[in-house]
């Protein structure tokens, strides 16, 4: 194989320094679907084809029957984000798409943690916690804590932190719900 | 409000739409489609594999611009048809696929020839029905035409229980149909517009792009006219060759792997692309970080999603093609008169084109598959309708086969379909009877669905399989030659079958071409005759596809021989 030579090109392309596309931040989108069989397979399903890496999702009822909210949350650059928006958008099923300003949005999560407290300073300690928290104990047994603890992701995280050398023994999060502030829809 | 039967209204819904062929074949689960087939209004046309009749729909789809229809049987009836269905949606093909599927108290029990059609039609259609009573099925029939033939156009499969297409319901026919979270974007932004006519007026080296989307929308004529005004030497994407008259005098033909040379080395030297309905594939432009550095990039499609995916653009104009360029021509010619005929850039295009036509040889033999294209060319009628095989053929069509009349070249570009070029050329005929419509093949290709033979050949649709003959996966071989060291593996057919007699055996004729001249008179002959023709035409299983750019490498490391 052998490369031609060639005239030579008039004017030489200068490569340009495009924008950095690799800054990641955390971005919650918020979609409304079509409440009926199949709508999220196929949403979940385009998230694994496009390989799209989602943090969470959370899916429920709305103020109208026949639609559901689907908010997601996920750590990319802004180039990853619009496509993702773009694609969700592109599905017949999905009614709406939007990008939420986190700054102008409220958003929380609920998870619920067990730990183990076997003695009685544990449980004290962890009690105390729980109400500098806000969280509110569910259940206490001869071994273990479960506590509900609602907020950002941050706050769950930070008292998920206090808590692990007690040994948290079961962890369930919801993933994120969220709407923006005020009058804006 | 009517009463009838599921599969009635199915068929009188069809019928509405102004479908005038369906490609299909019959099974247990879609009987009740086939008992209304009886007296249905349109024509039925009766495939020996589903794989088939989904390229068909496809073929017909192409030529009409309308949704091509293909029915099937559920389980494996229904798999059959996904090959044709992910053909068409990877081209933006419209498409309705209509699927029988078991009843409904037996959906989830694993039931025979049951499969789960819909999570397998998922990833590749645009939508995907299961009406679940009857009276559903006038809707989702308008429904599903709307999507396939809208926006960006693609296949739409429509899954029909048993007992849903027997049972009775009052049938209403909507003639309008609105769907809540689809809305196709039409007319582009102005203000787009405007920035694009503000880069256009400044590049001093101009190129546009064509891709597939010029032929989904028909932009023909005005595609032409702004490369005219604009005097933008134009090149295209493979799927958009046929999307501007290769004869013309700003054609560079398509870019990309087995790009015109000519064009690859051009469209790098561009200082600003007019994109208009391209995606920017791996296959068109090599590297997405190396193509188009240093250059304004205008890109239009009808598909937001596109802007942006594969290649970051400085101006996007949402909207179809054909009303985003008369627009744009608007603008440009209050602002043009007519650009200098003699300019640098343009005496650029005629200097590659010579260098390249001077360097580029053919390969060393009487009848190469370069010779057999040029002369098929030559003998073929500007307005007869091309399809490709894939692979060897495919590309060696792209390079020597000049489209004169945009929007008559066919190929399964972006899913690389082996068997897409024989059942696609029927469904041509079948859409435009009038004009000769040619197979442009290769044997491995051929062997996929060669038993299309049967439909070409009963059901009056004569087709010229033009098929380039090496006995040899021919590409696969290439690759293997070229990167790993000429070991072979899998790729030889061993001089079997013998395409005459096969031809012979379904009606159709055989004619062996071992030189040019036998060639030159096998096509006249193919063009003259009633029936299918299959034209085996010998060629050496070393002759290789150039120019080639190394995947993984640049339009700029193009190897040209």
């Amino acid at each position: 194989m052998v490369t031609t030579t060639l005239p030579s090109t008039p004017t030489a392309p200068t490569p340009t320094t495009t924008l950095n596309e690799k800054i990641g931040g955390w971005h919650i989108l918020s979609a409304l679907l079509e409440n009926k069989p199949g709508v999220l397979f196929r949403v979940t399903n385009l998230f694994r084809a496009r390989n799209f890496n989602i943090e969470s999702i959370t899916v429920g009822s709305t103020e109208q029957p026949d639609l559901s909210r689907m908010t997601i949350t996920l750590n990319s650059d802004e180039r990853t984000l619009d496509q993702l928006a773009k694609q969700l958008r592109k599905l017949i099923d999905v009614v709406e798409v939007k990008v939420l300003d986190t700054d102008k949005t409220v958003y929380r999560e609920l998870a619920l943690i067990k730990m183990n407290a076997g003695d009685p300073t544990t449980r004290m300690e962890i009690t105390n916690f729980a109400s500098i928290f806000r969280a509110n104990i569910l259940d206490i047994g001869k071994e273990t804590i479960t506590v509900e603890l609602t907020g950002t992701p941050d706050k769950i995280e930070a008292f998920k932190n206090l808590v692990d050398h007690f040994g948290i023994t079961q962890l369930a999060r919801t993933g994120v719900s969220a709407l923006p502030r005020g009058a804006e829809l | 409000m009517v009463e009838m039967i599921g599969a009635k209204a199915l068929i009188h819904a069809l019928e509405k739409e102004g479908v005038d062929i369906v490609f299909g074949l019959p099974g247990g689960a879609n009987l009740p489609i086939y008992d209304a087939l009886v007296d249905a209004n349109f024509r039925h046309i009766l495939v020996r594999h589903e794989q088939s009749a989904s390229h068909m729909a496809d073929g017909y789809a192409r030529i009409k611009r309308k949704a091509g229809v293909c029915f099937a049987t559920s389980g494996p009836g229904a798999t059959n048809l996904i090959t044709g269905i992910a053909t068409a949606h990877a081209d933006s093909s419209p498409m309705i696929a209509v699927t029988g599927q078991v009843p409904l108290a037996m959906i989830g029990k694993d039931a025979f020839q049951e499969t789960d059609i819909i999570g397998v039609a998922n990833p590749c259609t645009k939508y995907a029905f299961q009406p679940r009573s009857a009276h559903e099925i006038p809707e989702t029939v308008k429904k599903a035409f709307y999507i396939a033939e809208s926006g960006r156009p693609g296949p739409v499969l429509i899954d029909i229980p048993k007992d849903v297409q027997q049972s009775s319901a009052d049938m209403n026919f909507p003639e309008l149909i609105k769907v809540r979270g689809y809305s196709p974007v039409v007319d582009a932004d102005l203000s787009q517009l405007g920035k694009s006519v503000e880069i256009l007026l400044n590049a001093e080296r101009p190129i546009i792009m064509g891709g597939g989307g010029v032929i989904l929308s028909g932009a023909f004529s005005e595609l032409q006219a702004v490369a005219e005004i604009l005097m933008a030497p134009v090149v295209t994407t493979f799927k958009g060759k046929g999307s501007f008259p290769e004869n013309h005098p700003l054609a560079m033909g398509p870019i990309g792997m087995h790009g015109h040379a000519e064009a690859n080395k051009m469209i790098l030297e561009a200082d600003c692309i007019l994109a208009v309905g391209a995606r920017f594939s791996d296959r068109s432009v090599g590297r997405y970080d190396e193509f188009g550095r240093g250059m304004s990039i205008i890109h239009m499609d009808v598909d937001p999603a596109e802007i942006g995916k594969n290649k970051s653009v400085d101006v996007a104009v949402i909207g179809d093609v054909k009303s985003s360029l008369r627009t744009l021509l608007k603008m440009l010619s209050k602002v043009i008169v007519k650009k200098d005929q003699d300019n640098p850039w343009l005496r650029r295009r005629k200097e590659l084109i010579d260098h390249y036509a001077e360097t580029l040889k053919d390969y060393p033999r009487d009848l190469t598959a370069r010779k057999a294209l040029k002369k098929l060319r030559e003998i073929l009628p500007a307005n007869s309708i091309a399809t490709t095989e894939v692979g060897q053929c495919q590309m060696w069509a792209s390079l020597h086969f000049d489209v004169i009349s945009p929007g008559t070249f066919f190929s399964s570009t972006g899913l690389g379909t082996m068997g897409f070029g024989f059942p696609a050329s029927i469904g041509a005929k079948a859409a435009r009877p009038v004009v000769p419509v040619v197979d442009i093949a290769g044997d491995g290709s051929f062997n996929m669905t060669e038993n299309s033979l049967a439909v070409s050949v009963l059901d009056n649709l004569p087709v010229i399989v033009f098929l380039m003959n090496n006995y040899m996966l021919g590409m696969v071989a290439q690759w293997q030659r070229t990167f790993y060291n000429r070991r072979y593996s899998g790729v030889h057919q061993r001089n079997c079958p013998d395409y005459v007699k096969i031809a012979q055996a379904y009606g159709a004729q055989g004619i062996k071409a071992q030189s040019l001249s036998e060639l030159e008179k096998a096509i006249r002959s193919a063009l003259n005759m009633e029936v299918a023709t299959v034209i085996d035409i010998i060629i050496d299983p070393e002759e290789d596809v150039y120019p080639f750019v190394i995947p993984g490498t640049g339009l700029k490391d193009m190897v040209t021989g």
